[in-house]
Formats: C-alpha cells, sequence, structure tokens
C-alpha cells in the first residue's frame, strides 16, 4: 500500500556527530563530545516530527545536519531517496537541494542581518537561487508577506523595529521564500510570550497544511511539540529511546524517561497542586562520557543490573502499531502482562 | 493582622528616550505570612519591576515616583540604604533567573555563601562554613563540602539556582521573590527546583512571591495569582478562583492560549491578537482593549478595580457589568 503518507522525504540512518575536544599543553584532541550517536528516523511526506529531549541531548545538532549546516560524522540522510553526502561532492547539485531543505531558528534577534531592510533580507536569497526575477520579486516578496500575515508596508524597516514575534514571522518568510519542502523548526517560539507562541504555532500549522511542507520540529516546550507534531522522538544523551505516533506517546509513554519528562510538564489545574509526582533524580549527564548500557540507568527507577552492560536498541512496542521505545525492561514486564 | 507586605499604589518610571516611561502603574497588593502568590504576565508588563521596586534595586535608570511598600510595617522606600540592607538579604530575599549571572566568577561558592551569612549573622569563619554546608545539604546539592570549594562555572544550571536557593535561605528570610526561578532550567530540572522551594516555603512558613509566565507552574504552586499586563494588576484571585472563573478577558486569553500535553489533537489553539502595547503611558482606557474581542465604549474609560466577591477583583467594566460578579 503506497500512498502519500507512506513515502519517507526524509530517512537518517545510523546518523552520528562526533565534536572533537582539545586540550592539553600542545592543544590535540583528547576526547568527543557524542553529541548524536548512531540516530534512525524517517518524516513522512507532509508530515511533522516532534524532537523532544532536555538541552544537550542532541535535538538541535540533528536539525543542523539535516539540512546541511554540518556534515554527520557518521552515517547517511537521504532526501526523496538520494544520499545527500554524496550529492554534497557536487556543488551545482548541492545548491539546488539547499533551497528545498530550509531552517527556521530559534532566536530571531540574531538570525536576521541588522543591517539590512526585509525587502533586502527576502529577496536576496530568492534572486540568488533565480527562483524569482528582477521583475518578480517585488510580487513574490508581497506574496510572501500576506503569507506569513505581516502589512506590506513593513519592507523599507529593519530587523530592530520588529518584535520578537514579527521577526520570527519575517524568519519563517525568509525560510519559505525558497519554495522548500522541508523546514527545520528549531525551537520557533522559546523566545516568544505566550500569547504569541500560539500565533507562531497556528501559523506554521497553516502553512504546512496549505504548501504540503513536512517538518522538522525541536522543541523542549513539550506542550508545544504536542500541538504540531503527528510523530514524536524523545532523545536522552545523543540516542532515541522512544519514536512513534504523537498521541499515543502523551497518552501512554513506555519509556521510563518519556515517563518521567511527561511527568515534571507542569498542568494548568489546580487540583493537582498537592499531588506528590514522581520526580526524576540527579541531572542529564555529560555526552563527553555518556553512561555505559543504558544512557539513562542511572537515573532510572527501573533499572536492572543488565542495563549498565548492554546498549538497549529500539524495539516495537506493540505489533500493530509503529511505536518503538529502547527499554527492554519495561517492554519485557508489558508482554507478560499481555500474556498473564 | 497586618500583612507581611503590603504595596499600595506603587508607581515606577524608567527615563526613556523621549522622556519618562511609567514601567509600572498604581499596583497595590498584599502578601500574608506563609502565602505563595504568583505575579503572572508577559514580558515588559511590569512584573520584573514590580519586584525589583520592592527589594530597592532599580539602579540608575529607574525612580519609584509614588506609593509605599510596607514590609512587617516598615516602609521600605524612602528608607536608608544603611538600615535597608539590614532587612535586605536578611528577611526580604530575591532569587533570581539566571544563576550564572547573579553568581560571582572569581569566588567560591563557599565564599560567596559564608559572605552572605557573616554579614548578616554574628557567626566566626567556622561555624559559617558549618551552616554553609547544612544549607547545601538541604538543597539537595550532593557532596556539599566539595561544591563549598567549587567555582560557579563548573555547576550546571540547576545546580547554579540551588546555590542560590541556599543563599537566599541563609537567613531564614521571612519573603522570598523568586524571579522567573526555572524558566532557564529544564522541565525535569525545574520539577525538582520547585519542589524544593515548596517544602523550604511550608517548613520555615515563609512567604513567597513567585514570578513566572509558565501557566502550569502557577496552577502548581499559587495559592492566589495576580495577573498583570502593560503595567497594572488586571486580575487578582485566589489561583481555585482564577482557573475556574477568570473574569478578564486577557486573563481568559492567557489560560487558552497554551499548548499543553493533555489537550486533543483536533484542538485549535486561541491565539490573542496583535501584541502588547509598548508604549502604554497615553492609553487612558483599559490598555488590552486593542486586543480584546469584547471591547465596548465603556472600555475607552479608564478602568476601575471591580470586586466580584471572594477577594477576586479585576480591572474590567464589561465583566462586571455583565454580571459575573460572585463566586
Amino acid at each position: 500500500m503506497l500512498d502519500e503518507n507512506t513515502i519517507p522525504l526524509i530517512t537518517v540512518e545510523n546518523m552520528k556527530k562526533y565534536y572533537p575536544v582539545k586540550g592539553g599543553v600542545i592543544p590535540h584532541t583528547t576526547g568527543y563530545v557524542k553529541a548524536v550517536d548512531g540516530v534512525s528516523f524517517s518524516i513522512m511526506k507532509g508530515q511533522t516530527l516532534g524532537l523532544v529531549g532536555e538541552s544537550g541531548c542532541g535535538k538541535s545538532t540533528i536539525g543542523r545536519q539535516l539540512v546541511g549546516l554540518e556534515k554527520p560524522t557518521e552515517g547517511k540522510i537521504y532526501y526523496n531517496g538520494c544520499d545527500l553526502s554524496a550529492i554534497s561532492r557536487n556543488k551545482e547539485q548541492m545548491r539546488q537541494i539547499r533551497t528545498k531543505l530550509q531552517m527556521v531558528f530559534q532566536d530571531p534577534y540574531s538570525s536576521l542581518n541588522p543591517r539590512k531592510h526585509i525587502y533586502e533580507i527576502l529577496a536576496q536569497p530568492m534572486l540568488y537561487h533565480h527562483i524569482s526575477s528582477k521583475e518578480t520579486v517585488e510580487r513574490d516578496i508581497l506574496r510572501l508577506l500576506d503569507m506569513v500575515g505581516l502589512p506590506r508596508t513593513v519592507l523599507g524597516r529593519y530587523p530592530h523595529e520588529f518584535s520578537g514575534g514579527q521577526r520570527q514571522r519575517i524568519g519563517i518568510a525568509k525560510a519559505l521564500s525558497l519554495n522548500p519542502e522541508f523546514i527545520v523548526c528549531d525551537e520557533p517560539v522559546s523566545a516568544l510570550d505566550v500569547s504569541i507562541q500560539a500565533q507562531i504555532l497556528n501559523l506554521l500549522k497553516d502553512l504546512q497544511k496549505e504548501l504540503g511542507l513536512t517538518l522538522l520540529f525541536v522543541g523542549h516546550g513539550l506542550g508545544a511539540v504536542h500541538y504540531v507534531s503527528d510523530r514524536i522522538a524523545v532523545m536522552y544523551l545523543g540516542k532515541i529511546v522512544e519514536i512513534g505516533e504523537a498521541k499515543e506517546i502523551f497518552r501512554h509513554p513506555v519509556h521510563p524517561y518519556t515517563r518521567a519528562l511527561l511527568d515534571a510538564v507542569p498542568v494548568p489545574d489546580t487540583a493537582q497542586k498537592n499531588q506528590e509526582r514522581k520526580l526524576l533524580k540527579g541531572e542529564i549527564g555529560s555526552s563527553m562520557e555518556p553512561p555505559e548500557g543504558c544512557r539513562f540507568h542511572n537515573r532510572c527507577p527501573y533499572a536492572v543490573e543488565q542495563c549498565a552492560l548492554e546498549v538497549p536498541g529500539l524495539q516495537r512496542v506493540e505489533e500493530k502499531s509503529t511505536r518503538q521505545a529502547a527499554c527492554p525492561v519495561v517492554l519485557a514486564d508489558k508482554k507478560e502482562a499481555a500474556h498473564g | 493582622m497586618p500583612h507581611l507586605l503590603e504595596v499600595q499604589d506603587l508607581t515606577t518610571v524608567f527615563a526613556g528616550d523621549y522622556g519618562r516611561n511609567i514601567s509600572v502603574d498604581h499596583v497595590s497588593f498584599h502578601v500574608d505570612q506563609g502565602e505563595v502568590v504568583c505575579l503572572v504576565g508577559e514580558s515588559g508588563c511590569g512584573k520584573s519591576v514590580t519586584s525589583l521596586s520592592i527589594m530597592g534595586l532599580l539602579g540608575k535608570g529607574g525612580a519609584v515616583i509614588d506609593g509605599s511598600v510596607l514590609f512587617d510595617s516598615k516602609e521600605l522606600l524612602n528608607m536608608p540604604e544603611k538600615e535597608l540592607d539590614l532587612i535586605r538579604g536578611n528577611e526580604l530575599t530575591m532569587i533570581f533567573q539566571d544563576p550564572l549571572t547573579s553568581l560571582n566568577p572569581v569566588f567560591t561558592i563557599g565564599s560567596q555563601i559564608t559572605e552572605s551569612i557573616r554579614t548578616h549573622m554574628p557567626l566566626s569563619k567556622e561555624q559559617a562554613k558549618k551552616r554553609a554546608v547544612e544549607l547545601l545539604t538541604k538543597v539537595g546539592m550532593p557532596d556539599a563540602e566539595n561544591v563549598f570549594k567549587k567555582y560557579p562555572h563548573t555547576l550546571s544550571g540547576g545546580m547554579r539556582q540551588r546555590v542560590m536557593i541556599a543563599m537566599a535561605l541563609s537567613c531564614r528570610p521571612k519573603l522570598l521573590i523568586a524571579d522567573e526561578p526555572t524558566t532557564a532550567l529544564d522541565v525535569t530540572i525545574q520539577a525538582q527546583i520547585m519542589k524544593l522551594l515548596r517544602e523550604l516555603q511550608q517548613e520555615n512558613d515563609m512567604s513567597m512571591i513567585l514570578i513566572t509566565h509558565d501557566i502550569g507552574l502557577v496552577a502548581n504552586t499559587a495559592d492566589r495569582v495576580i495577573v498583570m499586563y502593560a503595567g497594572q494588576i488586571i486580575e487578582e484571585a485566589s489561583a481555585e478562583e482564577i482557573f475556574a472563573h477568570p473574569k478578564h478577558p486577557y486573563t481568559q486569553a492567557l489560560l487558552d492560549t497554551v499548548p499543553t500535553i493533555r489537550d486533543d489533537a483536533d484542538r485549535k489553539l486561541r491565539a490573542i491578537p496583535g501584541m502588547v502595547p509598548e508604549n502604554y503611558d497615553d492609553i487612558t482606557g483599559c490598555r488590552f482593549a486593542e486586543r480584546c474581542p469584547y471591547r465596548c465604549d465603556a472600555c475607552s474609560k479608564p478602568q476601575a478595580d471591580y470586586d466580584f466577591g471572594c477577594g477576586h477583583r479585576a480591572k474590567c467594566v464589561v465583566a462586571y457589568e455583565r454580571g459575573m460578579a460572585g463566586c
């Protein structure tokens, strides 16, 4: 059965990204920060994958590899079936593909050139990539402004004249200007006020539907990620610990880390004020020397001896669903419960 | 019994490019002993400036031009700096959003905590050290003896915030002002820190003003909630009341605009159109009116604090006239 929803636009296979750490009197590489350590997933056409986890877990690093800002140390990225690392040797082809892979950044203050007005910011990439010509560029820019809900009078203004929410709209217009198929949104709302966050989230959702975009939504605000995502991947110290349909994961999290993460989110309900909540002990470790075995075992309430020895792989949670989790302990319990 | 903190008509201005900008406009509220009051609002609404005005930490550009701040029946505004120093850091303390910039990078954690202890308590160096290690253990710092000798940059964000809390609590304050204490932290660490703050607050029967924009955090922590918008308090009520029956359209919208992990997948977020007015000095009527769906002629006049009963007040004539009073 091959319909629209079953064609992956982006496929990542065993991606690793290690950053060397220099040290010593004569500087040399003393170790590696394993930001991303063997991650595989795919994103279907027209869908949104939400990537969640705490700071330092490697979620932004994945976003940067996917749009080609950095090259992975190991592993493959396929865009529409073509291997990006093979293409990157061919400059002309890479230039074309780059227009299809765009990014919206977290900080709308530092991602726009302060010396250029909005017309230049939006026109330059379109002219460079021959998406638009000198005659048509103004019309295209106005179309973009309408799309992201900015008044047409802003063209001559500079970034500092806008509020955070408006700047993020410009950032989105910039990403849309090259008719991309895939956009990485790296915490696009975390720098904004709550009342503005909803505007931007709704805008992203509407645009996705209208233009059939595929999104990777990186965020640590779980409420926002839940709102925009079809599927969710939960990361911990460079590895995916659980991946599946957003609805399923938020209703019935399987991996102990996912459960703890969802438990820690305060819910706007005063009835839960005095409820004792299960909290994680300790902090996320360093990705330079991640714990042996399962990286979560030193904080996990269900850890057994085996967890410190073997690195768990992703396994299907149920036969029917596509959800996978990397915790043999919980999965074994689940199976037992199902048979017993 | 008088309130522990009573703020009356507090008005704070900042020097702007074109004269003075009113940042906090006739703000009045109180905090009782052992109570947790949450100040909620978006950036620029004046919630941080309110707390800095109370602490007398406004700095050069800002000045309080009107009002009074009674703490423990003593007027804090116009108090000589020396007298203020006896209260500030002692009975009245504050923790900030970013623990890295509020710790001095060139001194060890230990020397910074003992300094604040010895300023306010007649203890010897040895005694102060013992108390500091005790405090660090109490805020859940593993290996407190060792942390005592470390410098701030070697600690993680959560650990630094624990140090700040230990420092703030070193003299058993009566009132702790926490200005977005967990905004810079990850959710699991945020939950740890909030649990710690609540435990310490209940243990010492301390009062707390928690400044935040996280609605979920408010629901889990507050006894009473104060909502600010554009320099004014627009609504105040008990936490249960404000979540069950918000009166002001801004409060209603604020509660509706936050995506939560319990939502249905098909829910459409209600966005508040427009944005917070940047310069609100000239707006004579309701400051939310231009974004408000219930706007009418009466909104262009100055809004009074309407009493809805049970300690619930809101600055909205429309809600009041619709007969939403009563609880």
